[in-house]
Formats: C-alpha cells, sequence, structure tokens
C-alpha cells in the first residue's frame, strides 16, 4: 500500500516507479510491466491532479497484476464522458506542466486488460485495472 | 547510433551525461506528457519544451534513451538533480522541436508510427 498526496508534483511519479521496481524484481513479464508502469503513473498523475489524496494497492504474480487506485476527492460526474480522449479539467497551471490533454484515462484503457472505476461525487474514485498475458 | 554521437552534430549541451551510450532506438517530439505516455517507446529519444521535474519520472518508467530540452529552455533545478539520480541524458540546444526533429530524421532516427 502505497500513499499519494493530492498536488504533490515533486513526488509524483514515485509510486509508479516503485511498482515498477517491484515488479521487474518478483520477475514480471516487460511487457505487463511496461503497460503497468504507463497506466500507474496516468492514475497516479490523476490523484496527485484532481484529487485531496490516494492510496494505490499492488498485488502481483509475474503473470497478473492487480492494481487499485483509490482516492478522496471531488469524484468524477460523468465517467464515459470522462473517458472520452482530449476530456479534461486540469486548470492552466497545470497544462502548463504538460498534463491536461485529457488521455490519461485512455491510456488506461489501453494499457490494462480489465479497466474498472467506481466513482462518487464529492467523497472520491476507486480504480481497480488487472494486466495479465495475452 | 548514440547520444554521444549526435552531441556534436546537432550542438546539443550536456546538462546530464547519464547513460549516454544506449543505442537511440527512435524519437518522440511532444509536451503532452500522457501523449508521450501513449507513444514513445522504451529507447526513444525525447524532444520537448518541458522543463519540469515529471519530464524525468515519464522518461524512466518508459525507460527512454534521453531527452532534449529544446528552444533555448533551462531544465528546472529538481528536473537536473532526479535525472542525474536517474542516470537519464539530459541535453538542451537553443533551436526548435521541429529542426532538432529535423536533423535527427536525416540521421536515420524513426518514430512509431511508419507511413
Ligand atoms: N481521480 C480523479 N478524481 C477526480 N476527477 C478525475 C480523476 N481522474 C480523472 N478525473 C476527471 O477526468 C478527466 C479526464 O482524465 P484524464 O486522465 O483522461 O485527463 P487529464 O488528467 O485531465 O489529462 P492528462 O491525463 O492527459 O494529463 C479529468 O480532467 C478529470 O476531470
Ligand atoms: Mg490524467
Amino acid at each position: 500500500m502505497f500513499r499519494i498526496d493530492g498536488g504533490d508534483f515533486a513526488g509524483a511519479g514515485a509510486v509508479s516507479s516503485k511498482i515498477k521496481k517491484i515488479l521487474q524484481h518478483i520477475g514480471t513479464k516487460p511487457e505487463i510491466i511496461r503497460r503497468a508502469s504507463i497506466a500507474t503513473y496516468e492514475a497516479e498523475m490523476n490523484v496527485v491532479i484532481h484529487a485531496t489524496m490516494g492510496e494505490i494497492a499492488l498485488d502481483a504474480t509475474p503473470s497478473i497484476v492487480h492494481i487499485r487506485i483509490l482516492d478522496e476527492g471531488p469524484g468524477i460526474p460523468d465517467i464515459d464522458r470522462a473517458m472520452q480522449p482530449g476530456y479534461s479539467t486540469a486548470p492552466d497551471e497545470i497544462r502548463e506542466m504538460g498534463f491536461g490533454a485529457g488521455m490519461g484515462l485512455p491510456n488506461m484503457e489501453r494499457c490494462a486488460d480489465k479497466l474498472d472505476i467506481k466513482s462518487v461525487v464529492g467523497i472520491g474514485t476507486t480504480v481497480d485495472m488487472v494486466f495479465r498475458n495475452e | 547510433m548514440t547520444i554521444r554521437e549526435i552531441v556534436q552534430p546537432l550542438g546539443l549541451k550536456l546538462v546530464v551525461e547519464g547513460a549516454s551510450d544506449k543505442e537511440i532506438l527512435g524519437g518522440y517530439t511532444s509536451d503532452l506528457l500522457s501523449d508521450v505516455m501513449a507513444n514513445a517507446k522504451s529507447g526513444y529519444l525525447w524532444i520537448t519544451n518541458q522543463k519540469h521535474q515529471n519530464c524525468v519520472a515519464v522518461a524512466s518508467l518508459l525507460d527512454l534513451c534521453g531527452v532534449i530540452i529544446v528552444g533555448g529552455t533551462q531544465p528546472d533545478e529538481d528536473t537536473v538533480a532526479k535525472a542525474r539520480a536517474e542516470q537519464l541524458p539530459l541535453y538542451t540546444s537553443d533551436m526548435s522541436a521541429f529542426d532538432i526533429a529535423g536533423r535527427l530524421y536525416e540521421m536515420g532516427v524513426r518514430g512509431p508510427i511508419q507511413p
């Protein structure tokens, strides 16, 4: 279980990097590690940018990886709309750092074999992802 | 071709040497991090105007071979420190992203999508 703080752009990416190292250590296939790293980074950044705080839980064997990202934050009112490439509510100062293309959720969908998002407005969001050998 | 071999012909300025002897497997130009996440592949060289430390996080998660910050932009101090810690080759250029990418293309470096 790893903690993520909303607005912490200096520490951002640290959890994804730790998860990548753990997967490498247990001998997960490089192709799965790559997809899991990309999707976890996007989910981690969504917590940093859009939420207040969050946690990431990892459950992994060399052939199957489960990652759950849970946050406290504003939640997502319309998930279908949020999933659309290009849709973003990121403010200007965050866009200046290169975020806010509205490609994070589509990247997660493309990388994960299974993506499940549950969100309650005003409470927070839970993202479950599964990666396995195809 | 390695980054070390393109430094002189492109007139790149060294910021962090890192593992500059790795083979350049391709190139990608973008200032949008999740665009890079979607399209740059392992061993690619990334050309960008971004100077923020999140670039280093992206580059190391994707195992990119290096980053060139263009347009005369200087990387933030945190970016340099993080690149050093990750052994990530980091260079700057006064040239634009267009010109650097064009020169690299002439030298045989290609992007992810080929016609
Ligand atoms: N954890 C979250 N909490 C609240 N809102 C979220 C969360 N994740 C995504 N969203 C909403 O969904 C939108 C789309 O997310 P997505 O990751 O695709 O794009 P982005 O984060 O805005 O930009 P990018 O990921 O390209 O930098 C966000 O702009 C935001 O409105
Ligand atoms: Mg995002």
